[in-house]
């Protein structure tokens, strides 16, 4: 198995990114299909952006094994307080600030979900929420 | 290694290559090794973009091409140039004189390879309208881009538009029109004069199947020194029917934002290879939305900058920008009206674009995972000064290639400084091991070697 970690730093849009590229690199050196990369790059990229946009910081874990890649995004932040609203699409609470930079059109959790084959959140109002996505090939 | 048949263009001629790194380090596909003091290219891995050629100090890197004798073998000797062929050229040069020249050079017919680019224009408009799902559209044109993204980026390879570039369109159109007046097929020689290498590979091995109806391939920098000295300075004739077709577009079509100003409500023109790679990264993750258009080229200034291009990249674009305001735009311009545009129009259509990821470790994952915690593991043990002194263009290459067994740990030099320190290895022996890699004598003092004589980098 492999396991590889990245530190997100909230509001560090910059560096939100980082962990679907090094993923994607590695994934093509394991030979995955192109289509399992695409999801789950597109699925991590959007999670680290949430991070960097919502939390305080957090880390996200990827592991993959010859069968399945698991991606667990946790962070410490505010918490989501409605998580079936939170999955709605359209629904947002990013800050102005963050929406003029393209972001907070509330397609982060639908877009994950969609890309996912499993998709599971665990959230604590004031503590944080962990996101756990699962890709199967 | 090789998998599939993948013309490359660009050659290293050996006795030239003096084992510096400076091809190894601007590789964007870390495609380029040193290996017993020369420089090898990874072939499944080369675009043919041609950054080494353009950062080799000693010129070791060269093209396949065809003779210009080889002419002597057609009734009917078309070139097939780019209109940034002329753009190189200085202002007091005139069109008429540069398409004179090339006929004294033995060519019966000039084709700027732009000119009946509205077919490709209006086909590519169709296909935008009609494929609104795999946004933004990727144009095929240039073949370097079209490589790395098969073997980088294969996920992108449906956003790729599949109409080929114009090149292919100009070959089709002038062997379609001498036929029609009468000509043989075998009687006619299309030659195509390359700006790139990457052209040439994808004469050479088209993407799709269908075989090239070019018969020859020259190089534009040694053709521009033939057509430079070729140039004569009392009354040229006139060649304007040569060039019938052309049109505003079609002179800016190579240059950046050539493709991009014409398509779609919204498209994005990137040039240089680097930046296509870091924008095809984002692309991948869906960081780039809400695009129709985007056109990428690896050259900086686009085919302007062309590494078989001698005039200055930037000049050659204002050259043309200058000449394309005498022309007439392509909706102005009517093409023949015995052209059969949808023959064209087949020979244009790229079948199928196939994904090859050339970084594989194995092509089995359990065996990828061991080597990859296998690098993870003798990555430790490497300084992370990525100086390329081993021959890998970086730590981790280097740890890459010694899982995949072509190289040593004690290709680094600093791991093997240290081994001398703790008293693992002889002094000797580590010199010995230096040599083997960058070849024997290589260290010694010689008053001839590069940056010697004035010739600083």
């Amino acid at each position: 198995m492999i396991e590889l970690k990245f530190n997100i730093e909230g509001g560090d849009f910059d560096s939100a990114g980082t962990a679907s590229s090094e993923t994607k690199k590695k994934l093509q050196q394991l030979n995955v299909d192109s289509k399992v990369i695409k999801r789950t790059v597109v699925a991590l990229y959007e999670g680290e952006v949430n991070i960097a946009a919502h939390a305080y910081r957090g880390v996200v874990t990827v592991k993959v094994s010859d069968h399945q890649i698991l991606a667990i995004l946790k962070d410490e932040g505010p918490g989501i307080a409605d998580i079936s609203r939170a999955m709605m699409v359209g629904f947002s609470t990013a800050s102005p600030k963050v929406r003029e930079m393209g972001f907070g059109a509330g397609m982060g959790l639908p877009n994950m979900k969609k890309n996912a084959d499993d998709l599971q959140i665990e959230s604590t109002p004031g503590v944080g929420t962990t996101v756990t996505m699962s890709f199967v090939f | 290694m090789v998998k599939g048949v993948i013309h490359h263009a660009i050659q290293i001629d050996e006795a030239k290559c003096i084992g510096c790194i400076h091809c190894m380090r601007v590789c964007p596909t870390e495609a380029v090794r040193i290996r017993e003091g020369k420089a090898m290219i990874i072939q499944e891995r080369c675009i043919d973009c041609g950054q080494c050629m353009r950062a080799c100090p000693a010129k070791a890197f060269y093209i396949k091409q065809n003779d210009l004798k080889m002419l002597q073998d057609y009734k009917y000797r078309i070139a097939l140039f780019p209109a940034v062929m002329i753009g190189q050229f200085p202002d007091k040069i005139s069109e008429e004189q540069i398409y004179r020249a090339m006929i004294d050079l033995g060519f019966t017919h000039l084709m700027e390879v732009e000119q009946p680019i509205r077919i490709l224009i209006d086909l590519t408009k169709e296909f935008l309208q009609e494929n609104q799902t795999s946004k933004p559209c990727i144009s095929a044109f240039c073949p370097a881009v079209v490589r790395l993204i098969q073997i980088k980026y294969p996920s992108l390879i449906d956003s790729i538009i599949p109409i080929k570039a114009p090149h292919d369109l100009a070959a089709h159109f002038i062997l379609q029109s001498l036929m029609n007046e009468g000509a043989k097929k075998e009687e006619i020689g299309i030659f195509y004069i390359t700006p790139c290498a990457a052209k040439i590979s994808a004469v050479k091995s088209p993407v799709g199947d269908e075989p090239s109806v070019v018969s020859g391939i020259i190089s534009m920098s040694d053709f521009y020194g033939k057509v430079r000295q070729a140039i004569k300075w009392e009354e040229a004739g006139d060649t304007q029917t040569q060039r019938k077709n052309l049109t505003r577009e079609g002179i800016l079509w190579s240059t950046s934002r050539g493709e991009s100003s014409g398509f779609g409500n919204r498209a994005i023109a990137i040039d240089g290879i680097h930046s296509v790679v870091k924008f095809l990264d984002r692309l991948e993750k869906d960081e780039v939305k809400g695009f129709d258009f985007l056109e990428m080229r690896a050259c900086d200034q686009s085919c302007s900058g062309g590494i078989l291009m001698t005039g200055n990249r930037f000049t050659t674009t204002e050259r043309l920008e200058q000449r394309s305001k005498k022309y007439v735009t392509y909706k102005e311009k009517e093409l023949p009206d015995k052209l059969d545009k949808s023959a064209l129009a087949q020979h244009l259509v790229i079948d199928e674009i196939a994904p090859h990821n050339a970084f594989r470790l194995d092509d089995d994952i359990s065996k990828a995972m061991e080597k990859m915690s296998k690098a993870q593991r003798i990555i430790c043990f490497l300084p992370g000064i990525d100086c390329g002194a081993c021959g890998a263009p970086n730590c981790q290459a280097l740890a890459e290639d010694m899982v995949q067994g072509q190289a040593k740990m004690s290709d680094c030099i600093f791991l093997q400084q240290r081994w001398q320190n703790e008293g693992k290895i002889g002094v000797e022996k580590a010199f010995l091991n230096l040599e083997k890699k960058w070849g024997e004598g290589r260290f010694n003092a010689d008053c001839n070697k590069r940056g010697r004589r004035n010739e600083g980098f």
